[in-house]
């Protein structure tokens, strides 16, 4: 069976999405960035669906559900490049996905990680956690 | 109905045409709804003679009754096209079908004569003429209606393309000016054109302007919330601005829970959050000179 892959980049996962979505391809892929996100201890995904053109109710959960497990698992999860008839379409479909970060293009996406990196590190260096600057 | 045989209709108006159009044109003339700048009495004339003719043709070929037949093929084509041009030109529903009816008229007055003490006879012509020039009548009034709806939808269309600009205010900003009342065909039409145009200039920030919006109400609320989440899931952000004091009353009246978006109450002030957001500041230089 066809797995999408997942690329490690630094202390990101990076995973592009290059074919449309099949049930069983989403839940492979929620398995095996489960799995790699606690192997690697990654502090961030970024998943970019710029070539996604259709989806539908399951997929749009499965996309809710692993960003709320990576973020259990201790890694914000960054979502980018969502064409605008698939934004519509979850809209519609009432799927908001609230928590999931968002960015135009995957180099916005990892620009949003890292600048989210860098703050809570500063936090847990005790430092001041005065300005929200990215 | 009576076979074409019997009627003499067809040959009635060959016969006395002179006669019957002028005392038509009369009766059309006489009419206080005609509208004479707009239509001149030859221009009348002419239409007059020629629907005659078409009648009488049609006639003589197929039954009175069956206008549907393609013998009056020419007579309904005719009848279309004046009726569109009067549409066009002004002319009101009844002053259009004024013109298939007040030949009932100057007809039986004719039907009356021929038939001189036939009078079971001259019923049955008079029957059939009347149900004739009552579908004729009614066929006008439906072309006429027609030719009014595709005027309307065509201004629909226009103001659907007008009214909705997306306007790129910096790099990374957009603005988006609404006028006019929202209903769902309009915000799906706004949205769409708003998420492509922020994939196109990859903006991070789009303002909505509701200074223009009369009302809101919570379908408007709803769709504006849709417009904003849809934006969000794209990586873009959204500014309401312009909410005018009135609105922001519905708003709160009607439960629309707007906390999750950034309202501003000019569309200045929102272009400065907007400029911010994007890493930029407006400053004052001391001026040149």
């Amino acid at each position: 069976m066809e797995r999408i892959p997942i690329l490690k980049m630094g202390a990101f996962l990076l995973v592009t999405i290059q074919v449309d979505m099949q049930d069983q391809l989403a839940m492979a892929l929620q398995d095996d960035l489960t799995e790699k996100i606690s192997r690697t201890g990654a502090r961030g995904v970024l998943i970019d669906i710029s070539a996604v053109e259709v989806v539908d109710s399951f997929i749009g959960r499965t996309i809710a559900n692993i960003a709320a497990m990576a973020r259990i698992l201790d890694a914000q999860t960054v979502l980018v490049g969502m064409q605008p008839a698939v934004a519509i379409t979850l809209v519609e479909l009432g799927l908001t996905l609230p928590g999931v970060r968002t960015a135009l293009n995957v180099e916005r996406g990892m620009a949003l990680l890292q600048g989210e990196a860098r703050s809570s590190s500063r936090v847990q260096a005790g430092e001041a956690d005065g300005d929200a600057e990215g | 109905m009576s076979p074409a045989a019997t009627t003499r209709l067809p040959e009635i108006i060959r016969r006395r045409e002179q006669d019957l159009l002028e005392r038509w044109m009369k009766e059309q003339l006489s009419a206080v709804s005609q509208r004479r700048e707009l239509l001149s009495e030859s221009q009348l004339r002419e239409q007059s003679r020629e629907f005659l003719d078409l009648v009488a043709q049609a006639a003589a070929k197929t039954s009175l009754s069956s206008i549907d037949a393609p013998a009056w093929q020419p007579v309904r084509d005719m009848l279309g096209d004046l009726s569109r041009s009067r549409a066009i030109q002004g002319f009101t529903t009844s002053e259009t079908a004024t013109f298939v009816f007040s030949l009932k008229q100057p007809l039986f007055d004719l039907l009356r004569q021929e038939y001189d003490g036939q009078a079971a006879a001259l019923t049955e012509e008079l029957w059939a003429a009347s149900a004739t020039l009552d579908r004729l009548g009614l066929y006008t009034t439906e072309v006429y209606q027609e030719g009014r709806e595709a005027v309307i939808l065509r201004q629909q269309q226009e103001m659907l393309e007008l009214s909705t600009p997306v306007v790129k205010l910096w790099d990374g900003v957009l603005a988006l000016p609404m006028i006019g009342t929202l209903d769902s065909v309009r915000t799906q039409v706004v949205m769409e054109s708003l998420l492509q145009r922020i994939v196109e200039t990859g903006a991070e920030v789009a303002i909505i302007d509701i200074t223009g919006v009369p009302t809101v109400d919570t379908l408007v609320a709803q769709h504006l919330l849709k417009t904003i989440t849809a934006a969000r899931l794209m990586g873009a952000e959204c500014i309401i601005s312009g909410i005018r004091p009135q609105i922001a009353a519905t708003i709160v009246h009607l439960g629309v829970d707007l906390s999750a978006v950034i309202t501003k109450a000019t569309l200045a002030d929102a272009f400065q959050v907007a400029l911010g957001r994007v890493g930029l500041t407006v400053q004052r230089t001391p001026p040149r000179g």
